[in-house]
C-alpha cells in the first residue's frame, strides 16, 4: 500500500519540480540514488552468485570430466544425459533418502532442544541463565571443523571419555552407519540449538507476562501454556528458525566430511553435498557433481517458496 | 488507576510464587546441568590441548590434569607455518566482514529508505539468494577462479564469502535502518546536509550496532569455511587457512589428538572472544531482525 501511494506521488512530482519539498525529501525523487547504493551489492551477487548458478546449470548439461578440464578434449553437449544417469544411479537415491532423513532428524532434535531450553531459561534466575547462555554461545561460536574433531575425540574408541563413562570398551562409533550418523547428529544439534534457543527466548520475553499469568491462573499446565498460548504467539519466530534449520541441516558438509572421513566406509554416510563434492573433485565427474548441485538447489528453492508463502500469509510487509 | 494496580500486584506475585516456586529449584538444577553438558566438549578440548602426551593416550582419562604443558602447542606452531595460516584466516575474515558490512549497509539503505520500482522484487531475490546452497556452487566457482587465475590466492576465498554473506546481511540490516526515524533524515536535509553526508555521518553511526550483529554471522561463516579452502587452495600451501592446517594433525588411522586439540583451541578462541564481545548486541539484534 505504502509503496503504491508513494509511486503516485512520484509521478506527480515533475510538474512542480521547482517548489522545495516541504516534507519527506527522500522518496520524492529517488532517481538513480538507490541504484547507486545497490550497485556494489548487485555486482558482487551477480558475478559470484547468479553467474555461478547459471554456470552450474550449464555444466550439468555437458559432458565434463578431467579430460575437458585440462583442455585436451572438447566438451560435448549431453542434454539431460547427466540427469538420466543420476536418476538411474541407485546410490544417488540412497544418498538422497539419507540426506532427507538425516536433515529431518537434525531439524526435529534442534528445534525440540532449542525450544525446551528457551522455556527453561524463562523459569530460572540470572546466574543459571547466564551459565546456560554462555555455554550455548560457546557451542554456537565453535567452528564446524573444530567442533567435529572435538566430538570425534570425545567418542574416540581408545582414548575418548564417553566410552569410558558408558563402559562401552573400544566400541568404534564411526564404523556403523547409524552410529556414525548419530554421532554427526549430536554435533550438529550441539552447534545449532543455540540459535534456536536464543531467538525463541527473545521471542518469549516479548510476550506480555499478563497473558502467561492469566493462563496460569486458569490452571493451565506448562505444556498446555506452551502449546496453546506461546506457540501460536511465537509462530512467526518459529517459522523463521524452522526454515533456517531446514536449510542449514540439509546442506551439512563439514561435519559429515570430517567426522566420517569423506562420507563413511564405502560411502555409507554420504549426504548430497558431500556426494556432489566427491563426484566432482574426487572422481572428476564435474558434470555429475553439477547435476547433483542443481537437484539440491531445486529442493531448497521449493523450501524457500514455502517460506515465502508463510511470510506472506503472516502479512509481513516487505 | 495506580491504586488498582498497587492492590493487584501482591496477588499477582502470590500467583507467580505459587506457580513457579515448586519447579524452580529443579529448573535451575537442570539449567546448570545442561550448561555443563553443553560446555563439556569445549572444556575437554582446552584440557586435552594442555595435557602431556602420556595422559592423552591413556585409557583412563581423568577430567583434570596435574601436569599442564605447552608441548602440543609447540608442536602445532613448530611443525607447520601455523602462524601464517592463522594470519591468512584473519585476513580473509576481516576483509569479508568489512566489505560485506559496507556493501550491505548501502544496499539496505537503498531498499528501506527509498521507494522505487522493483524494490519488492529485489527484496524477494535477496531472500531467495540467502537460501542458495553455496556448497553446490563450488564447481562453477572453481572454474571461475581458475579462469581469472585466482586459484591458490586468498581472493578465491574472500570474494565468494562476501557474496554469500551479503543477502543475509542486507535482510538483517533492513530492520536496523528502518528503525532510524525519518524525522531525523528530514532534519538533516533541512540543515543542509547532503545525502552522502547524512548516509555516512548520521545513519552509519546509528546503524553500527546492527552492523556488528550482522558481522558476527559473516565472520563466523568465513572463519569456519572449510570447503572453499579445501577446493580452491590446492597447491600453494602458504595460502592455506586454519581449518585446512588443523586437519593435517588429524590422520584417520592415528590422529595426533594433542595436536588436533591444540590447533582447535587456537582456532576457536578468536571466535569465542568475538562472540562474547558482541553477545549483547547479538541477542538484541536477533530479536529485532526476527520481530521485524
Amino acid at each position: 500500500m505504502v509503496a503504491q501511494d508513494t509511486v503516485v506521488v512520484e509521478r506527480e512530482r515533475p510538474a512542480r519540480a521547482t517548489a522545495p519539498a516541504p516534507r519527506t525529501p527522500r522518496g520524492r525523487r529517488p532517481g538513480l540514488t538507490p541504484w547507486l547504493y545497490l550497485a556494489p551489492a548487485l555486482v558482487v551477487l551477480g558475478g559470484l552468485l547468479a553467474y555461478p548458478i547459471y554456470q552450474l546449470g550449464l555444466i550439468s548439461l555437458f559432458h565434463y570430466t578431467q579430460a575437458q578440464v585440462s583442455g585436451g578434449e572438447p566438451t560435448s553437449f549431453e542434454g539431460l544425459g547427466n540427469y538420466r544417469e543420476l536418476l538411474a544411479d541407485e546410490q544417488f537415491w540412497q544418498v538422497l533418502l539419507a540426506t532427507v532423513l538425516f536433515a529431518a532428524a537434525c531439524v526435529v532434535c534442534t528445534l525440540a532442544v532449542g525450544c525446551a531450553l528457551a522455556v527453561l531459561l524463562t523459569r530460572v534466575r540470572a546466574v543459571p541463565r547466564l551459565a546456560l547462555m554462555l555455554a550455548a554461545l560457546g557451542a554456537w561460536a565453535t567452528p564446524a571443523v573444530t567442533g567435529s574433531t572435538v566430538w570425534l575425540f570425545l567418542f574416540d574408541a581408545d582414548f575418548g571419555p564417553v566410552n569410558r563413562v558408558l563402559g562401552l570398551g573400544d566400541h568404534a562409533w564411526t564404523y556403523g552407519r547409524f552410529s556414525a550418523f548419530f554421532l554427526v547428529l549430536l554435533e550438529v544439534v550441539w552447534c545449532s540449538f543455540p540459535f534456536v534457543m536464543v531467538t525463541v527466548y527473545a521471542g518469549i520475553r516479548a510476550v506480555p507476562s499478563e497473558v502467561l499469568e492469566a493462563a496460569a491462573l486458569d490452571g493451565a499446565s506448562q505444556w498446555r501454556i506452551w502449546r496453546s498460548v506461546l506457540a501460536p504467539m511465537l509462530r512467526p519466530i518459529l517459522v523463521v528458525v524452522t526454515i533456517q534449520s531446514v536449510i542449514w541441516d540439509f546442506k551439512v558438509f563439514t561435519q559429515i566430511y570430517v567426522m566420517t572421513n569423506g562420507g563413511g566406509i564405502a560411502g555409507q554416510n554420504l549426504v548430497l553435498n558431500v556426494y556432489a563434492y566427491q563426484q566432482a573433485f574426487a572422481s572428476s565427474q564435474y558434470s555429475l557433481g553439477a547435476a547433483i548441485g542443481v537437484v539440491m538447489l531445486l529442493i531448497l528453492l521449493a523450501v524457500t517458496l514455502v517460506y515465502l508463502r508463510l511470510l506472506r500469509r503472516q502479512g509481513e510487509e516487505l | 488507576m495506580r491504586l488498582v494496580r498497587r492492590g493487584g500486584e501482591p496477588r499477582v506475585n502470590l500467583v507467580r510464587r505459587f506457580v513457579r516456586r515448586p519447579g524452580r529449584t529443579a529448573a535451575e538444577a537442570a539449567a546448570l546441568l545442561v550448561a555443563a553438558v553443553v560446555a563439556f566438549p569445549l572444556y575437554w578440548m582446552v584440557l586435552s590441548a594442555f595435557r602431556p602426551a602420556g595422559e592423552i593416550e591413556s585409557t583412563e582419562p581423568r577430567p583434570w590434569t596435574l601436569a599442564p604443558t605447552l608441548d602440543s602447542f609447540r608442536r602445532v606452531f613448530g611443525q607447520q607455518e601455523f602462524g601464517r595460516y592463522f594470519l591468512n584466516s584473519v585476513v580473509v575474515a576481516v576483509a569479508v566482514v568489512i566489505a560485506s558490512a559496507l556493501i550491505a549497509f548501502l544496499a539496505a539503505t537503498a531498499v528501506t529508505r527509498f521507494r522505487f520500482r522493483m524494490r519488492t522484487t529485489l527484496l524477494i531475490m535477496f531472500l531467495v539468494a540467502q537460501m542458495v546452497p553455496v556448497e553446490a556452487l563450488t564447481i562453477p566457482l572453481f572454474f571461475l577462479m581458475r579462469d581469472f587465475g585466482q586459484l591458490n590466492t586468498l581472493w578465491s576465498l574472500i570474494l565468494p564469502h562476501i557474496a554469500f554473506s551479503l543477502p543475509f546481511a542486507i535482510w538483517m540490516l533492513r530492520g536496523f535502518v528502518k528503525a532510524v526515524p525519518e524525522a531525523l533524515e528530514e532534519a538533516a536535509y533541512i540543515d543542509g546536509a547532503s545525502r552522502t553526508r547524512f548516509l555516512w555521518q548520521i545513519l552509519f553511526p546509528l546503524v553500527l550496532p546492527g552492523l556488528v550483529a550482522t558481522s558476527v554471522f559473516s565472520f563466523i561463516s568465513t572463519w569456519n569455511d572449510f570447503l572453499f579452502a579445501k577446493s580452491f587452495i590446492i597447491s600453494d600451501i602458504s595460502q592455506s587457512t586454519l581449518s585446512m592446517a588443523l586437519l593435517v594433525f588429524y590422520k584417520p588411522d592415528e590422529p595426533d589428538w594433542g595436536g588436533v586439540m591444540a590447533a582447535s583451541t587456537v582456532m576457536t578462541i578468536p571466535v569465542l572472544v568475538f562472540f562474547v564481545l558482541v553477545q549483547r548486541r547479538l541477542v538484541s539484534g536477533l530479536g529485532g531482525a526476527v520481530k521485524d
